[in-house]
């Protein structure tokens, strides 16, 4: 009980803030939250506001100004500090994740009471624009073929040209291709179609097809292999090239037989990403593809339709709550493709993915 | 394919006496298929200016101030000022929504949420980022819009005196640029917050470890050692999902009722931007009518150019992790 031992108590401490008093306790932000939450709920009740958007922009402001002013009145200004920084963090990512889940479900919601077996074997032909019936048989397949065919032209090209930055590339031309290459993944797919549009169709003369359309869609994709697969390629360690050369094995053997093998994995996940990316998109292929009712097999000739392209025809050329709903019956199909090769593609990335040798 | 070789490699001569004929092509091929993309680029840049060269010389309005877009018309008048007017609003309510949130987010996957939430959370946002743009425009004109009446009417009741938030007419549907705002703003999150992501991921342990040794609070380190670490990352993040905004297409087309008026009244539906008048214009376009649509496109094509470009210079590739190419 001296009081000239070295160490200080507590309560003595010149600071008026010790380390371990005078901190809000653990529950307090979940406190806080559930507290702002029912406060803005009621002001919105009072208030008589009807958007419920409203409500919750209400609330993540009190939650952010309560837990700043209390933080501030107990712990200090830069553990307060620390904690609006916090609050705001969450709040951003509560803010954000809602819409993006509104969306989601939304979606399911709407398409699962269309989506049936009739819908999915079944064109628009002889369906009358005002009235129910009808499916997306035909989309299904135009998309099908413009995707597969986009495929086969821009990812043999993608994956050459990674091969090339990758284990060739150096030097002025390899820089401005790793640049143009970057620069391409930006190009907006409206630039694309006018583009296919101004040298298929016009300077050369085609008419509309599913081809011309694969076309834009080989444009939008080659970027976005390339990246992927260089990423991949660079993982592939040195070592396992340089044995290879050890043994007298040419460069391009090399590359067939040791580096594209061991990074297939990752390569088939980029370019599946890829496809899921240009499954999606509309613009080019509005422009190119041109749009058809009945089932057309060809893709080189006459109007096509394409799953994204019909969601647009329903939602605006027909816009009308048959429309709506055969719209939102495509769109959970779309979602639920594009989600699928996402999954399986990352799946694939993670049973398959070169260990890093470095 | 090309053979013809404008930057031979230094040790051409050493391998042409291996002259492996295997080597020749494959290499050949693969150079080959990179010079096709440049020419790819080229071909872009030369197709759309030829065409919009022919539109332009028989514009009779001023292609950068006029208002209109009639083409078709016996005098044909078209201009861009009203759609780089809303593509420019557009997407700065879009960045300026989009880029602190998804700063937020990235900070809360990899710094603030639980590990075990934080995973799953990574894989959502990037399984959103490939949700299909005609979708979002769905969604955004069935649902959002009808969810926005409230927020538009309080806007222009509580914040009508700075003129933008302003509704001349109360209660019209909410397909302003506004509106569009928001709409690519939830659009742009996900590639956002997935490239900061992966850039607040590889700060140094050790700066952020220093920084919470000498006392810092966990805000205090993110400000002193991570947030200066992901600034070039942060910002080609935003110019890539700026680059997308500017380009969105049919999510505009979907949402926005368009129309060739330029206002800075944001809450009153019109406007326009260059992706949405390509799209929607183009079926009944006469042939020289898609001209003038290739011109404006050109326009746009550039602007993205620029923009992509300048987010990939701030940020040079990193290419000392590279197992290959040491």
């Amino acid at each position: 009980m001296s009081a000239a031992t070295t160490s200080v108590p507590a309560d003595a401490r010149p600071v008026d803030r010790p380390l371990t008093a005078n901190r809000l306790p653990k529950w307090a932000p979940a406190a806080i939250a559930a507290g702002s939450i029912a406060l803005g709920c009621g002001i919105g009740l009072v208030g008589g506001l009807e958007s419920k958007l409203q409500w919750g922009l209400i609330s993540a402001i009190l939650f952010l100004g309560i837990s700043y002013g209390l933080a501030a009145q107990v712990e200090g200004r830069r553990q307060a500090k620390d904690r609006f920084a916090t609050s705001l963090v969450w709040v951003a990512f509560i803010l954000a994740v809602i819409p993006l889940l509104a969306l989601i479900t939304y979606t399911v919601q709407q398409g699962a009471e269309v989506v049936d077996s009739y819908f999915l074997t079944h064109s628009m032909k002889g369906v009358r624009y005002s009235g129910p019936g009808g499916g997306i048989y035909h989309a299904l397949i135009g998309t099908m073929q413009q995707v597969l065919l986009a495929t086969l032209m821009a990812a043999p090209i993608g994956l050459l040209t990674a091969v090339y930055l990758v284990e060739y590339g150096r030097g002025t031309l390899a820089k401005a291709v790793t640049f143009f290459v970057d620069v391409m993944t930006g190009v907006p797919s409206i630039v694309a179609g006018l583009f296919i549009l101004s040298l298929w169709n016009i300077a050369l003369g085609f008419s509309y097809s599913g081809f011309s359309g694969s076309l834009a869609l080989a444009i939008l994709m080659m970027p976005v292999v390339v990246r992927s697969t260089e990423e991949m390629l660079k993982l592939v360690p040195n070592e396992l090239r340089e044995a290879s050369y050890a043994l007298g094995v040419p460069k391009w053997k090399t590359i067939l037989r040791i580096v594209l093998p061991t990074a297939i994995g990752g390569i088939t996940t980029g370019v599946m990403l890829a496809v899921a990316r240009i499954t999606g998109e509309t613009a080019p292929v509005m422009m190119l593809v041109f749009g058809a009712d009945i089932i057309n097999t060809n893709p080189f000739e006459g109007p096509q339709q394409s799953l994204p392209m019909y969601i647009w025809q329903q939602y605006a050329m027909v816009n009308n709550d048959f429309g709506y709903a055969r719209a939102w019956g495509a769109a959970l199909v779309l979602i639920a493709f594009v989600m699928a090769l996402n999954l399986i593609a990352r799946g694939i990335a993670r049973w398959r993915s070169p260990k890093g040798g470095h | 394919m090309t053979s013809n070789t404008p930057a031979a490699p230094r040790g051409r001569e050493r391998r042409k006496r291996d002259s492996r004929v295997g080597d020749k092509i494959f290499m050949n091929l693969s150079r080959g298929s990179g010079i096709l993309l440049l020419v790819i680029m080229a071909a872009i840049a030369g197709f759309l200016t030829w065409r919009a060269g022919i539109a332009l010389t028989k514009n009779e309005g001023n292609f950068l101030t006029t208002f209109e877009w009639t083409p078709d018309a016996p005098k044909p008048v078209f201009g861009i000022a009203v759609l780089a007017f809303g593509t420019i609003v557009s997407a700065a309510i879009a960045m300026a929504i989009a880029v602190p949130v998804a700063i937020g987010i990235a900070l809360f996957i990899s710094h603030y949420a639980p590990r075990r939430i934080a995973q799953p959370f990574a894989y959502l946002v990037d399984l959103l980022a490939a949700v299909p743009s005609i979708i979002y425009g769905l969604w955004g004109a069935l649902f959002l819009v009808p969810h926005l009446y409230g927020l538009t009417s309080w806007l222009d009741e509580y914040l009508g005196w700075t003129y933008i938030f302003d509704q001349s007419k109360v209660g019209t549907a909410p397909r302003t640029l506004f509106t569009v705002g928001i709409l690519l703003a939830i659009m742009i999150l996900p590639i956002i917050t997935a490239v900061s992501r992966e850039v607040f991921r590889q700060v140094p342990r050790m700066h952020e470890e220093a920084a919470l040794a000498l006392g810092a609070t966990r805000w205090e380190m993110i400000r002193t050692s991570v947030l200066p670490f992901g600034r070039p990352g942060i910002i080609s993040a935003s110019m890539l999902g700026l680059g997308r905004a500017l380009g969105e297409t049919i999510a505009v087309a979907v949402v926005l009722s368009a129309n060739n008026s330029l206002s800075l009244h944001l809450l009153d539906p019109g406007g326009g931007t260059f992706a949405q008048n390509i799209a929607l214009k183009f079926s009944e376009a006469q042939p020289f009518g898609r001209d003038a649509l290739m011109a404006s496109g050109l326009v746009l094509f550039v602007i993205t150019l620029l923009v992509n470009g300048a987010a990939r210079l701030i940020v040079a590739r990193r290419k000392e992790y590279s197992g290959a190419n040491a």
